[in-house]
């Protein structure tokens, strides 16, 4: 059995059209894409682009207002960039209430397996609350996964934590990628974007700027620089993609 | 919904401090409100009908004293007075707490004030009306009449102690004496002295009539002195107040100021406590993810809604239990303490369930709840007939519209069987608590 490649994978998640307004002020305007199994796709764009907006759709917090979602009830797994957990509960008791309201089989076992996860089980009876952001956002996303989800939404995972934690982080979720899970994460980081995405999708002020590898922005950037366009001021991705927003108008 | 209760209960033993204040702050206030209580307003409003007819005055002794006008000024000058032109209309007006009670004169109080002075005195009476319903006005009536009727008897006392002494100074010295359109030679006790010397200087044959006179005086004197008995009686309270509930039977005072205490306790405990654990979710950053398919949004309320149930029937129990040990509670009545004790929690829950929906931050929530709960629970302790019927009318559907004032009237008909029937309170509840759970439904909206 060859190893799964994601252009091989099914489509597990799908958004039409998502248009989302807030106040009078647009937050996403017709934004279409889609996620297969096993995807590692990266949200990035500039501050205000609609990165966490999208995320909250395709997780069901909020509704569009125009536009579709396309995926099963019950398999996606969100971990917000705030930690959603209860800081006078313990570390395993914040796990084992989200198992229950999961509806996980073996409640316990589950337990057991986050701890060991996230590497915290030498902690499991201390107030979350006392832990550090990072051990809190390790939980955080050992939550989302207990449901062992088809898709898993990580708004900012990484950020507040220290490049120890980080890489940890990643490893983490590329593992979980590995073994057929769909990651869609939303990021400021530009440089984890192009080594831990294998597909960006960049939005701003709201709008699909574009859909595909790094290797396509960086063609992308190039080909308008041809053509009289602002040029990347260095051979990084950070440059390039700062040229591809200034080429866009933005 | 079962693991979230869990886990709020949980939260809640590993926050001392925040458990510690939402039992000791509200029974300080139920201290503080029992006590404010106790003071009635300055003026009550009492309904006034006079039966006296118009012009005739009030005089002992012929020295005139004062007029109907100026007793009326003394007395409006202390009460606040409506005048009405029946019995009916003061009873009615009682009735519809309009006025705090009524004060009805009969025609011929002047005639028994003035026999007061006579040998054959009759007590005057006035009638007092008033509404035993509440406790608190039927005290604050009470002291109000007591301390009027107090001060006229201590007046008519007064005059009919001059009227008394001059009946003994007519003993003492002699005189003469009206009775029935004849005048009555007294010897007096001087005078049947002096006869007696002469008697005793003159003596043998000739003195019979002067001995017969002595004998006849010893008679009279006795007879006056039995005459003073009644009169002696009259200082001691000359008008009486025949009182008459108009409606309702008078609850002890003191259960009614448990029930107080017992709904203070029960609202703060479970107000603070709904409204702090529902924006604790959204300070958590939990509300998202429990609400992203864990646990509907209905569901959640309905748990916080169970919370505050359970904490304010704990708490209220406990409270109750400690008040048994200072004042004897009806523990017959306990099967109605659950029910009056766990709607008017589900109210209160549903109220804070609307505040924490609101507020959306539990320091918000908590300053939102008292802002809200104190004025509300002190505007529905207001007796009718303390102020305007207008004013009443609005505060009466003001208070309506929150959960103290039926919870009030189910905790004190629970607690006292002379209390108000607890069933009609119960339904106004639960009327309350389906309100109150659609208004946090539509607040929750906004915490997405």
């Amino acid at each position: 059995m060859s190893p799964l490649t994601p252009s091989d994978g099914q489509v597990v998640i799908e958004g039409r059209g998502l248009v989302k307004r807030f106040d009078g002020q647009t937050a996403l305007r017709g934004v279409s894409f889609e996620a297969r199994r096993g995807e590692l796709l990266a949200v990035i764009g500039p501050n205000g682009a609609g990165k966490t907006t999208l995320l909250s759709i395709l997780a069901g917090i909020r509704r569009p207002d125009e536009g579709t979602v396309s995926r099963r009830p019950g398999e996606i797994g969100w971990i917000p960039q705030q930690a959603a957990l209860y800081r006078r509960l313990t570390v395993a008791e914040n796990l084992r209430l989200f198992a229950h309201l999961e509806h996980v089989a073996d409640v316990e076992a589950t337990v057991e397996e986050m701890l060991d996860q996230t590497g915290l089980r030498g902690r499991r009876d201390d107030q979350v609350g006392t832990l550090s952001g990072g051990n809190q956002q390790r939980i955080n996303i050992a939550i989302g996964l207990l449901a062992r989800p088809a898709v898993l939404l990580l708004d900012e995972p990484s950020a507040g934590l220290d490049p120890r934690q980080r890489e940890r982080l990643w490893e983490f979720v590329s593992s979980l990628a590995g073994g057929g899970t769909t990651v869609i994460f939303s990021t400021h980081n530009i440089q984890e974007a192009e080594r831990y995405g294998q597909r960006l999708l960049v939005l701003a002020d709201g709008e699909r700027l574009f859909d595909g590898s790094t290797r396509e922005l960086h063609r992308a950037v190039e080909t308008e620089a041809a053509a009289g366009a602002p040029a990347a001021s260095a051979d990084d991705f950070e440059s390039a993609f700062v040229a591809f927003l200034h080429q866009r108008g933005h | 919904m079962r693991w979230l209760l869990i886990k709020d209960l949980q939260i809640l033993r590993r926050s001392p401090l925040i458990t510690a204040l939402l039992v000791a702050y509200p029974v300080a206030i139920a201290i503080l409100i029992g006590f404010a209580l106790s003071r009635g307003p300055a003026k009550p409003r009492v309904a006034f009908f006079n039966q006296v007819p118009a012009g005739e005055e009030f005089s002992f002794g012929g020295e005139t004293e004062f007029g109907q006008v100026d007793a009326r000024e003394e007395l409006c000058a202390r009460i606040e007075c409506v005048d009405v032109d029946s019995e009916d209309e003061a009873r009615q007006k009682v009735e519809d707490g309009d006025a705090l009670a009524a004060l009805i004169i009969p025609p011929d109080l002047i005639d028994k004030l003035r026999s007061l002075t006579t040998l054959n005195p009759e007590q005057p009476s006035v009638e007092v009306l008033v509404n035993d319903e509440d406790p608190l006005k039927a005290e604050l009536v009470d002291d109000r009449i007591d301390s009027l009727v107090t001060e006229a008897n201590l007046l008519v006392s007064q005059r009919v102690s001059e009227q008394a002494s001059s009946y003994l100074d007519l003993l003492v010295r002699g005189g003469s004496f009206g009775l029935l359109g004849q005048s009555i030679e007294i010897l007096g006790l001087e005078q049947a002295a002096k006869i007696l010397r002469a008697v005793e200087r003159e003596l043998p044959p000739p003195q019979r009539e002067a001995v017969e006179r002595v004998a006849r005086f010893a008679s009279l004197a006795r007879r006056n002195l039995d005459l003073a008995v009644p009169l002696l009686g009259a200082v001691r309270q000359p008008i009486r107040v025949d009182r008459e509930a108009v409606s309702g039977e008078r609850p002890s005072l003191d259960a009614f100021a448990i029930g107080v205490a017992a709904t203070v306790t029960l609202m703060f405990v479970t107000v603070l406590l709904v409204a702090g654990s529902l924006a604790l979710e959204r300070e958590e950053n939990a509300f998202a993810r429990l609400t992203r398919g864990l646990v509907g949004h209905t569901a959640l309320l309905a748990e916080k809604v169970a919370l505050g149930v359970v904490c304010s029937l704990a708490v209220t129990l406990l409270m109750l239990a400690g008040i048994q040990l200072f004042v004897d509670l009806d523990w017959a009545r306990f099967p109605l303490w659950i029910p009056a004790i766990v709607v008017a929690g589900a109210g209160f829950a549903a109220f804070g369930a609307a505040i924490g929906g609101a507020a959306r931050e539990v320091r918000a929530s908590s300053l939102l709840a008292f802002m809200v709960s104190l004025p509300i629970a002190f505007l529905s302790l207001v007796p009718s007939g303390s102020v305007s019927p207008t004013v009443f009318d609005v505060l009466d559907l003001v208070t309506a519209i929150f959960p103290f004032s039926p919870a009030l009237d189910a905790i004190s008909g629970a607690l006292d069987e002379a209390g108000p029937s607890i069933w009609l309170p119960l339904l106004h509840l639960a009327a309350i608590t389906l309100a109150y759970g659609a208004l946090a439904r539509l607040a929750l909206r906004r915490f997405a």
